[in-house]
């Protein structure tokens, strides 16, 4: 009988989601979670979803809105919301730049760094002393270096050099008076583990994940699906390929990559046989330098 | 596929990273872009031309690059057909000993590695031990850098006598001794012809194949309270669940339980799982589970049976390990989060500190950081506990200041 009673992968990663985000609601005032309508926010908010069933998630969802999005990503965003009947705020770049209290640096076509900003003002504005984030430490070194629970400072501020220990499945709850909590539930999820549960689940996601005809042109080594936030540069030719994208971000650093996976199944197989990490092969974000994403998240990127 | 959580340990620069990097790289589960990456940074931090330094796939934060060493735990994962792996690659450095407590805490397999030049460090010691106290059940010690003794079998012996001398009276429920070099990559994927005299296991082939189903404790149902579902809809108006993760044990639709600390009993009339309603339910699941009557029962307290009841008490005793700076002395007034509960405390004496080397317990009026000691703390309300060897979930909890709100210590619970 005992020999049986062992959780597959899958089952003992949902549990230990579940788990995180309960405690999470059980020891914070105002939680949220980021939800971009990528995977893993979907994989998240569906996670958050079983964890309080059969009432409704107690927090609302948060979308920092760079404005250069892909319009079937936000159109699945609120579609998903909607189903699942939780609140949305959306910090928008665009307005931050509109109302002057935000300024986009001069030939940089990238919102990258402008997140951050309204990022920290979203959480100012509506107190949220804890967020949910679908972050997975295999995604990139300085992720896999982060807590579950990653505390930051009134600047929203990670210190890689001074994390709180984390015991056993004791997660500490408690923060000074200023402080903020980015909770990664997903942390020990991998790309794959991600996308057999969505097979598994049958989870809806945005149609730029599977494979599908686009106008897209070459930078830097990376196919980038022809949009009107990104001029083109000269000998820069669209043509049509068959794409899809294994990440979504920012429209101006998410790169597509070729293929014919138009299933679950398909990817799956797809993902077992690559031989690069989801960001390597498609953000540029992460190219600008080697500790690209430690710095973003030492000035409050999540 | 079940997954296997592992640690690595030992003293600084016995090749943790290192090894780490090798059995990612050799079962070809390190990406491309990443190896790359790892390639680029070698040349930039000088090393020998040639070799890729294997330890940055695991290094990644800036300062950890910069120093050579680990800081704090890097996760990462790898799969083979038989087992999916979380890896928790901690530091060496003593500075950093919180860290490498934190991996390890959920570690079922610990790999202590010693270079086999030098044996055993005081660190190796006192990662041993702290393996041994945070209950790991499986341990490999890892007798590392052989291509530098000459693959010699009487330096490998040595250090083995030398563990063994030492680990007598640490608990270590399993341990497998491998001779390795993580750097050439000797019996850590593939076994060595280097060492005939080794007849062992190769580490990945060990690590595929060690048992650890019945390390799960399935027979004191322990279930902590986490947070209470009342929808209040129209649809679901009488719906009242008790959602929490199952410490230990087992439960079943229709066993009678009671809640800890009231003494109210009741039946299990419904277990909802994330994949809809079960009939039973066991450690280490996230259920939500319903009672047929309406008792006093809310987060922090615990359900169990009536014939197999943890310990409820306001007086624990512990074997605590010191993570901070400040010291740890009789009077002062901390908070203990111990399973779902979180509640003020007072440290009220500490009868000896560890001493890592010896073993030997020396007399002692207050605990520094990095030190491993027995103490005792009287709590605000009941704690309804275990004796850690017998269940890490509801023996163990962690020490926090009320003030600042940092984790300050964890401890693990002894029961005469
Ligand atoms: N010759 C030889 N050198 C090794 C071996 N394993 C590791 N090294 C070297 O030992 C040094 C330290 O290796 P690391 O892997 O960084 O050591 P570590 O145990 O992770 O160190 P910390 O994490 O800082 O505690 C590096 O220069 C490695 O190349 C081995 O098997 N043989
Ligand atoms: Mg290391």
């Amino acid at each position: 009988m005992t020999t049986t009673m062992r959780l597959s992968h899958l089952a003992a990663l949902e549990a230990e989601a579940v788990h995180i985000i309960r405690e999470v609601v059980a020891e914070t005032e105002q939680p949220g979670l980021l939800f971009s309508g990528g995977k893993d926010s979907v994989v998240l908010l569906h996670l958050a979803k079983l964890a309080f069933w059969p009432a409704r998630v107690p927090f609302p969802v948060v979308h920092i809105d760079t404005g250069h999005n892909f319009p079937e990503v936000l159109e699945f965003r609120d579609e998903y919301v909607e189903e699942i009947g939780v609140r949305l705020i959306v910090g928008s770049v665009p307005e931050a730049l509109a109302a002057g209290s935000l300024r986009e640096p001069a030939g940089n076509v990238s919102r990258n760094a402008l997140q951050t900003p309204v990022l920290l003002e979203t959480i100012q504005k509506h107190r949220f002393d804890a967020l949910f984030g679908g972050a997975r430490r295999d995604e990139e070194k300085a992720r896999a270096k982060e807590r579950v629970f990653s505390v930051r400072d009134e600047f929203g501020q990670w210190d890689p050099k001074n994390q709180r220990p984390e015991l056993w499945d004791l997660y500490n709850g408690l923060l000074e008076p200023g402080a903020s909590m980015r909770v990664f539930p997903l942390s020990n999820w991998t790309e794959l583990d991600i996308w057999q549960y969505i097979a598994d689940r049958e989870l809806a996601l945005p149609p730029l994940y599977y494979a599908h005809e686009r106008a897209v042109f070459e930078r830097d080594g990376m196919l980038f699906a022809d949009n009107e936030f990104l001029p083109r540069r000269e000998g820069e030719d669209i043509r049509m390929e068959k794409v899809r994208f294994r990440t979504i971000g920012d429209a101006t650093c998410t790169g597509a990559v070729r293929s014919d996976a138009v299933t679950n199944e398909d990817v799956l197989a797809e993902i077992v046989a690559s031989r690069l990490t989801e960001r390597g092969a498609t953000r540029a974000d992460d190219r600008v330098n080697e500790t690209a994403m430690e710095d973003r998240k030492r000035e409050g990127y999540f | 596929m079940d997954i296997l959580r592992l640690a690595t340990a030992g003293s600084v620069d016995d090749g943790k990273s290192t090894l780490i990097g090798r059995l990612l790289y050799d079962t070809q589960t390190a990406f491309e872009d990443q190896i790359d990456a790892v390639a680029r940074a070698s040349r930039r931090t000088g090393g020998d031309g040639e070799q890729i330094n294997l330890a940055l796939l695991t290094d990644g934060l800036k300062a950890e690059r910069e120093q050579g060493i680990t800081i704090d735990v890097a996760y990462r994962y790898f799969a083979t057909p038989r087992r999916k792996f979380i890896i928790a690659d901690t530091p060496g450095h003593v500075q950093y000993t919180r860290n490498m407590v934190t991996g390890a805490s959920t570690a079922e397999l610990a790999i202590v590695l010693v270079d086999a030049r030098g044996g055993m460090t005081e660190q190796s010691r006192r990662h041993a031990l702290l393996c041994s106290l945070l209950g790991v059940p499986h341990l490999v010690l890892a007798i590392n850098k052989m291509d530098l003794v000459d693959y010699d079998e009487a330096a490998f012996r040595a250090i083995d006598q030398e563990f063994s001398r030492f680990s007598e009276r640490l608990r270590i429920p399993d341990l497998s001794v491998i001779p390795m070099s993580a750097l050439e990559g000797d019996n850590v994927v593939q076994r060595t012809t280097k060492m005939p005299w080794y007849e062992g296991p190769s580490l990945l082939h060990h690590l595929e194949t060690v048992h650890v189903a019945a390390d799960t404790n399935l027979i004191d149902l322990r279930f902590p309270v986490q947070y209470v579902i009342r929808p209040q809809t129209t649809e679901f108006h009488d719906y009242r669940g008790y959602a929490g993760k199952i410490a230990t044990g087992v439960i079943r639709v229709g066993d009678e339980v009671i809640a800890l600390p009231s003494g109210m009993t009741s039946k299990v009339t419904a277990i909802d799982s994330p994949a809809g309603p079960v009939e039973e339910a066991y450690a280490p699941m996230s259920v939500t589970v319903r009672l047929a009557d309406d008792i006093d029962l809310s987060r922090g307290d615990t359900l169990t049976r009536v014939n197999n009841q943890p310990r409820t008490t306001q007086d624990i005793d512990a074997m605590v390990c010191w993570m901070a700076p400040e010291e740890l002395r009789p009077g002062m007034r901390v908070l203990v989060k111990h399973t779902t509960r979180t509640v003020p405390a007072l440290v009220k004496d500490i009868e000896y500190r560890m001493d890592v080397n010896t073993l030997h317990r020396a007399g002692a009026d207050s605990l520094g950081f990095n030190d491993i000691g027995r103490i005792r703390l009287r709590t605000t309300q009941p704690l309804m506990c275990d004796d850690y060897q017998r269940s890490r979930q509801t023996g163990g909890f962690i020490v926090i200041d009320p003030t600042t709100k940092r984790t300050l210590g964890g401890g693990m619970i002894r029961l005469p």
